[in-house]
């Protein structure tokens, strides 16, 4: 009797939570099958299969929506404390995974046709085809050379970054301005700056930076006309906003370096010089990786000034693989070529990348 | 005596080090400083060379006058052709209102992206700093990683597919597709950001919130939120730089009516024959708002920038 009077409540809290459970997996179920439901529909709507299905797919992303808060919600129901915390996670990979891929897998699709907008035949699959138009585009391949120079040009604006850093770091007064004034150029926007320095500053009449150079005996600065002066003129402007990035990285890193380090280095009468190579650089190695390849990443979109400033020219040398694909959508309207050559860039990118990563935690593991 | 003349024979040497020494600093200096005021020269030219060139006219430009009121007059030309200046303001400007339009929509999208991607990401950050999660095989590294790779995808290859995409979503040339993209380009920065944010802060905190009886969102909203507002501030400011510079997938995505800034102002360099302080006066009024963002919150980009990546 007095066993009976205990348990029932705790019978009835453990029905109450199987059926809480239940309920939510239900909701979750019924969630996904209208979602798949829909989108069945509408794909089959879009083929010309069935009548029923919307204009266009704006309703299938409110649906996703809706699912979605059904989901946060059945979890909650499911797994209580492990659903709110969920929760935190939720908004954000449903987001991503929603924006990213579709896109990659519609990429891949679209990269295997012969798509362009303004052509009346209709897709074809052309997967050989784009291939072999690809490894006979020497555009493309002078793009990608050229990425080549300029990914090595964030070495020198490390240097630079490097000498900007320490200089802050310095005893100095106005340190304040000069971090401030230093900063500047990061923000501003790249397709001003295409104005600003390549099309006004650099512009062969009336440019101050012409100016200066016939001062200094160039008699022709046209810094746009020959290959490897067109390059060297991107890459300034290019360094001129990103310097301050890696700047940033490096200040903060030499100001966590320990006090006692540079003092134990004064005492020894190391002379600043030795003191930087023996002591403050390879205490710096972890930052200036980080700095450097995180610049490197960023380094591989390069594509607005390019666009805006040269577009690609003199003949392809200032080009990089993301502004030439962006004229082959923009004025080629060859969008399945293009995605073809973006889909490659990307998987040259990842391998570059990952073998850069592994490479250099290799050495890092090995220096330190 | 033999003391005397030990500290004398201590002292010289020491003396005429210490003037050797007064002129290697004397030299260190004037390097030093001179190094910082080459590069502020090199940092603010452009900016102070695009700034006066909005108020020249064409026989400044051509005879290349460097200096306002001493070797040119300023005058508003460039202004008056965006509608901006003085005697402007009070008339109907149809290149103001375009100007105003595409600012408006580069706000809207920056600080739409930037909001959105702060709560998302934070909410995210936290879980990954606080919790332990498991989807199959992925734990939090793998979703952090996940996240963080989203950085090395670059623009061109989503932007075709986003192009289709937004077609069919019938979301092309609006803000809400803008903000959505956006979201996503700056989305693995707040979330790198906040994450180390979040670590910083000691659990004990919500140890003890939960002791009290407040739930995981109650200790999170509550207690955690509060502490982690300068880390936000920092991921906001630096995700709105990055959407209002933003011109690929605005270029790309965009016609008519949610077209933004930087749009505008590379459509304006495109064509031949632009009249320089016009061109100015716009770049001025791109710049602008970042520059003085630049000045006075130069503290929390930093913050921004730095987060994460030292430790």
């Amino acid at each position: 009797m007095s066993t009976g009077s205990l348990s029932s409540p705790t019978v009835l809290a453990a029905s109450r939570a199987v059926s809480r459970a239940a309920r939510g997996r239900a909701l979750i179920l019924i969630a996904s099958l209208l979602l798949a439901a829909l989108c069945v529909t509408q794909v089959l709507h879009n083929l010309g299969v069935v009548g029923a299905g919307f204009a266009d797919w704006r309703p299938i992303a409110l649906a996703y929506l809706l699912w979605a808060l059904a989901l946060g919600r059945g979890l909650v129901l499911v797994r209580r404390e492990r659903g709110h915390r969920a929760l935190f996670l939720l908004p954000a990979l449903l987001f991503t995974l929603a924006m990213v891929i579709f896109p990659t897998v519609f990429g891949l699709y679209i990269a295997a046709t012969d798509w362009n907008l303004s052509s009346l035949t209709g897709v074809h699959f052309n997967v050989l085809g784009n291939f072999t138009t690809m490894l006979h585009d020497a555009f493309f391949w002078t793009a990608l050379g050229n990425m080549v120079w300029y990914v090595l040009s964030v070495l020198a604006q490390y240097a630079i970054a490097f000498g900007l850093a320490l200089l802050l770091n310095a005893e100095i007064r106005a340190r304040k301005f000069f971090r401030v004034v230093f900063l500047l150029p990061f923000m501003l926007s790249p397709v001003a700056v295409s104005w600003m320095i390549g099309k006004s500053i650099m512009e062969y009449r009336f440019g101050p930076a012409a100016t200066l150079a016939r001062l200094l005996g160039w008699e022709t600065p046209a810094f746009f006309a020959t290959p490897w002066v067109a390059r060297a003129s991107i890459m300034a402007m290019d360094s001129w906003m990103w310097i301050p990035f890696v700047m940033v990285l490096l200040l903060a890193g030499l100001q966590a370096l320990p006090h006692e380090v540079a003092e134990s280095a004064k005492v020894d009468g190391a002379n600043p010089w030795q003191a930087f190579w023996k002591i403050t650089f390879p205490l710096m190695l972890p930052v200036s990786v980080t700095a450097v390849i995180l610049r490197i990443i960023f380094e591989l979109k390069l594509a607005d000034i390019v666009i805006n400033v040269t577009a690609g020219g003199p003949g392809g040398a200032t080009d990089t693989v993301s502004s030439f694909i962006y004229r082959e959508y923009r004025d080629r309207s060859n969008v399945g070529y293009g995605t073809m050559l973006a889909e490659f860039y990307l998987i040259i990118i990842i391998v570059f990348v990952s073998i850069l990563l592994s490479v250099v935690s290799r050495w890092l593991r090995r220096v330190t | 005596m033999s003391a005397h003349a030990a500290a004398v024979a201590r002292h010289t040497p020491r003396h005429r080090s210490r003037a050797a020494r007064r002129l290697q600093r004397f030299g260190s200096h004037t390097l030093i400083y001179g190094a910082l005021l080459l590069w502020a020269f090199i940092s603010l030219f452009p900016i102070y060379w695009t700034i006066t060139t909005s108020f020249k006219v064409a026989v400044d430009v051509t005879q290349g006058h460097l200096v306002p009121w001493l070797d040119f007059e300023p005058k508003w030309r460039g202004w008056r052709a965006l509608g901006l200046s003085p005697q402007m303001l009070t008339m109907s400007s149809p290149s103001r209102d375009e100007f105003l339009l595409r600012f408006g929509n580069s706000v809207v999208a920056a600080v739409g992206a930037a909001v959105v991607a702060v709560v998302i990401g934070s909410l995210a950050a936290y879980g990954l700093a606080r919790f332990e999660y498991r989807f199959g095989p992925w734990r939090n590294k793998d979703i952090s990683f996940f996240f963080l790779s989203q950085l090395i995808l670059p623009p061109v290859v989503l932007a075709l597919p986003f192009l289709i995409l937004y077609k069919e979503l019938v979301l092309l040339d609006t803000k809400l597709g803008l903000i959505m993209v956006y979201t996503l380009m700056v989305l693995p920065i707040v979330i790198w950001i906040m994450r180390d944010q979040f670590m910083a802060i000691p659990y004990e905190l919500e140890q003890a919130a939960y002791v009290d009886g407040a739930t995981t969102w109650g200790a999170f909203l509550r207690i955690v939120l509060p502490i982690a507002l300068p880390g936000m501030t920092a991921a906001f400011i630096l995700s709105v730089i990055l959407c209002w510079n933003e011109y690929f997938f605005a270029a790309l995505l965009t016609s008519t009516d949610a077209k933004t800034l930087p749009v505008m102002v590379a459509s304006q360099t495109g064509s031949q024959g632009i009249d320089w302080w016009t061109m100015a006066a716009l770049s001025t009024a791109a710049i602008l708002p970042l520059v003085l963002i630049g000045i006075f919150l130069e503290r929390y980009i930093v913050k921004g920038l730095t987060a994460g990546a030292i430790k």
